[in-house]
């Protein structure tokens, strides 16, 4: 049993090692003083000078922002909704709705997204059209985390609260709630950072006007790769970091809660 | 109203074609399958078809095998560990998915030092010197890098909620570690593993970016056909079609995935 622990480690950290090692990678040779991503030679941080010059990027970042945020906050309220009704009344159908976005490749999602925006809603592609379709991929994966910490849990609990008297209500805020707050926690970090992550719905759904963040980073990538590249990423990375960080304490200091509200 | 806001995209897919051809007056008055014919009349297309099929299927198991040590890892940790450790999965996975493939691009790069020492390495056997970068093999690490969390999760999530006395009952019974883990523990993660599996076989499926930014030019997959024809090409119905038939594959596999995962297929 010892030793097959050890194992466990081994290939765990082996896991571990394979998801940071890259990104180590790209924020060292942020610092490079190369104009190439080979060698290293010597610290600068002439590429985050380049970066901040660059109006055009920091006008990306800050619209990249506010799509996250506003998909984010939508898709979790409805996403947490619809994974209690599939739940409760046992929905064979609404599931299947529910997860088609998350169950279809993104680039169908794209098209079709930009398919119905231009000749449905007749709608001009931007800001707006980017929020509606962040909104509707974060729902499914909302959902499904949702539903998946209700279906392990145990239903005799809101029976007791039932037979204890709990209003629908009370059931829901004192038994359901806390119970499924990791989960709803979980699935507002998720829906945010596939909001900020995603490229591909953004690719097809965007307009001329704004310009987007992984837009930018593409453009970049594919026509000249530099470092300052590794700045942008560096620097977003740092963000997410921080906002995970953040949202630790706070779903700390409610797991502490937890404890104290099923009586 | 959450109703509606699930199915615009579904329903919407489903739609597609009709409208498109309806809507473009000038190739095709009216409906035609004459994209569908043209699609059939093709190998070209289904070979593509095929070939992200593989894809797909060889970063699914690959994940599965290096997700499920962690996940059980994490699982069985100390609870105070578990939220930092899953923590830890999450962080990467939350940088800009660009950004991990850009990542790739460098570390398999024809200056970079893993290169110069496989090649070296290599050219110590006799063998050519190979180029990591722009290759099937660059697409596939970049498809598990990208989706190795979208396994952890889901598997995690299943593991942590198994019941230890289980794995005590059958250890009192007189089972060893590995019957304990093929007849106890592994019948009980099959949903993780179907979810997990669905949440990496799909994406990967339509995948354009990565064949896109790390493979050649003969690496293309289902989901670069389908961008060009959108945004270069501009054959709207042909893109449709095709987008039609990666709609159908998907539907299947949602449909198989999920009557496999359908609880109470397993007597342990």
């Amino acid at each position: 049993m010892p030793l097959r622990h050890f194992f466990l480690w081994i290939i765990s950290l082996l896991v571990y090692a394979f998801l940071y090692i890259p990104l180590i990678i790209v924020v060292v040779f942020s610092f490079n003083d190369s104009k190439l991503n080979a060698e290293w030679a010597g610290f600068t941080f002439h590429w985050y000078k380049v970066l901040f010059n660059n109006h055009e990027m920091l006008l990306a970042a800050r619209n990249s922002l506010i799509i996250a945020v506003s998909a984010s906050i939508l898709a979790t309220i409805l996403g947490t909704m619809a994974g209690l009704a599939i739940h409760r009344y046992q929905l064979k159908f609404l599931p299947f709705l529910a997860f088609t976005p998350v169950a279809m490749p993104e680039i169908l999602l794209g098209v079709s997204l930009l398919l119905f925006f231009l000749q449905v809603l007749n709608l001009t592609l931007g800001m707006l059209s980017i929020i509606i379709a962040h909104t509707t991929f974060c729902i499914g994966f909302v959902t499904i985390i949702v539903r998946a910490r209700l279906q392990g849990m145990d239903e005799s609990i809101f029976e007791a609260a039932r037979d204890l008297g709990a209003t629908p209500w009370q059931t829901f805020r004192h038994i359901t709630l806390p119970l499924i707050r990791s989960a709803i926690i979980a699935g507002a970090l998720m829906s945010f950072t596939l909001s900020i992550d995603d490229f591909v719905i953004t690719f097809f759904t965007k307009g001329v006007g704004e310009p987007i963040l992984p837009i930018q980073i593409y453009t970049m990538i594919k026509v000249a790769v530099t470092p300052e590249v590794n700045a942008i990423s560096t620097l977003l990375m740092l963000l997410t970091l921080t906002l995970i960080i953040i949202a630790t304490r706070f779903d700390t200091s409610m797991l502490k809660g937890d404890s104290k509200q099923p009586r | 109203m959450v109703l509606t806001s699930f199915r615009l995209p579904g329903e919407f897919g489903g739609l597609v074609p009709i409208h498109i051809l309806s809507e473009d007056a000038n190739e095709n008055p009216g409906l035609t399958i004459e994209t569908y014919q043209f699609f059939f009349s093709d190998f070209i297309y289904f070979e593509i078809f095929i070939k992200s099929f593989a894809v797909a299927t060889l970063t699914t198991i690959i994940c599965i095998v290096m997700a499920y040590p962690l996940a059980s890892l994490i699982a069985r940790s100390h609870k105070k560990f578990r939220h930092l450790m899953i923590m830890l999965v999450v962080l990467p996975f939350a940088s800009n998915f660009l950004i991990r493939i850009y990542a790739w691009m460098i570390i398999l790069g024809p200056e970079s030092t893993l290169s110069h020492m496989i090649n070296s390495i290599l050219s110590f056997f006799g063998i050519a010197p190979v180029t990591l970068l722009f290759s099937p093999f660059a697409v596939l690490i970049g498809m598990i890098y990208v989706h190795l969390p979208f396994m952890i999760l889901p598997l995690y999530t299943n593991l942590e909620q198994h019941d230890p006395i289980l794995l005590d009952a059958a250890q009192d019974l007189g089972a060893s570690s590995w019957q304990r883990f093929w007849y106890v523990t592994w019948p009980q993660s099959l949903p993780g593993i179907f979810s997990g599996s669905a949440l990496v076989f799909i994406p990967v499926l339509g995948m354009f970016a990565i064949p896109d930014i790390l493979g050649g030019t003969s690496d293309i997959m289902i989901g670069n056909l389908i961008k060009d024809q959108f945004l270069s090409t501009r054959d709207w119905p042909f893109g449709s079609t095709l987008s039609i038939m990666l709609t159908l594959m998907v539907l299947v596999i949602v449909g198989l995935l999920s009557w496999l995962a359908r609880p109470g297929t397993r007597t342990i």
